[in-house]
């Protein structure tokens, strides 16, 4: 299982805008690289990643090859209200990782 | 047993030079940002700011930062943002969806260079238009995309 870093802020006036870091360990392996003998090692990254806001998504991205193996996003969102921020990372096996984070609006 | 010849030695690294892959091109990153565009809009330079150090001496992870000058209210607000460049393997670097959620468009993150190239960030707005920023980088180790 992959190791995920997630920088949110625990507790937010309401109507500002917070900045979320992530981190997660991957690999990202392009699909250019060749190995010891010669054959290309198959493509390998995290395609998808996606942030919601009490089920809301507020933020998608989508990765390409050229993306640094472990992917570090960091975005921003406007506190509504009390709850949970969730955030999944996606790679080319279909497997989907996911992380939670509390957040308390004041 | 094979003969090791020069014939033989040039044939193998013809074949070499042609399994490597094609690096993106000005042109292919053209393409792929008028794909993103949709062919018709035409992204017009401004509004954007492409962060990126100018001199990057690990090509592997090198740090940018896109932001886009909104308001990013649910009359106004940044819809995508699209990082292109030159000479990776594929035009495409990463493609981030925004919503009035966000609050501000400024997005971050790490991508690999494999050469000292351009990069272009296109964003699309609420009301349809295109805008776009470029920043030239020059890189000391570029990422090893061969090994």
């Amino acid at each position: 299982m992959p190791r995920a870093m997630i920088n949110v802020p625990q507790s937010v006036p309401r109507g500002t805008v917070f900045e979320i870091k992530t981190l997660v360990s991957h690999p990202m392996e392009t699909g250019f690289r060749p190995d010891e003998s010669g054959r290309l090692r198959p493509r390998d990254i995290i395609h998808t990643f996606v942030c919601t806001y009490n089920g809301e998504e507020v933020f998608r991205a989508e990765l390409f090859p050229a993306l640094a193996a472990n992917p570090f996003l960091s975005f921003t969102a406007v506190a509504t209200e009390s709850g949970a921020l969730a955030f999944h990372w996606t790679d080319d096996h279909g497997a989907t990782h996911t992380e939670t984070a509390r957040i308390t609006v004041t | 047993m094979t003969e090791l010849t020069r014939r033989s030695l040039l044939a193998a690294g013809t074949a070499l030079l042609l399994v490597r892959p094609a690096h993106a091109t000005p042109q292919a990153m053209a393409e792929a940002i008028r794909a993103f565009a949709g062919g018709a809009a035409k992204a017009q330079p401004g509004r954007v700011t492409l962060d990126l150090p100018a001199l990057v001496e690990n090509g592997n992870s090198a740090p940018l930062t896109v932001a886009v000058d909104s308001p990013m209210t649910p009359d106004s607000f940044v819809r995508r943002i699209a990082v292109f460049n030159e000479k990776n393997p594929q035009p495409n670097v990463a493609v981030f969806h925004l919503t009035p959620r966000s609050g501000r468009a400024v997005v971050s993150t790490r991508m690999r260079l494999a050469d000292s190239q351009t990069i272009v960030a296109v964003a699309e707005l609420s009301d349809g238009t295109f805008w776009s920023a470029s920043a030239e980088v020059i890189v000391t180790l570029a990422a090893c995309l061969e090994g």
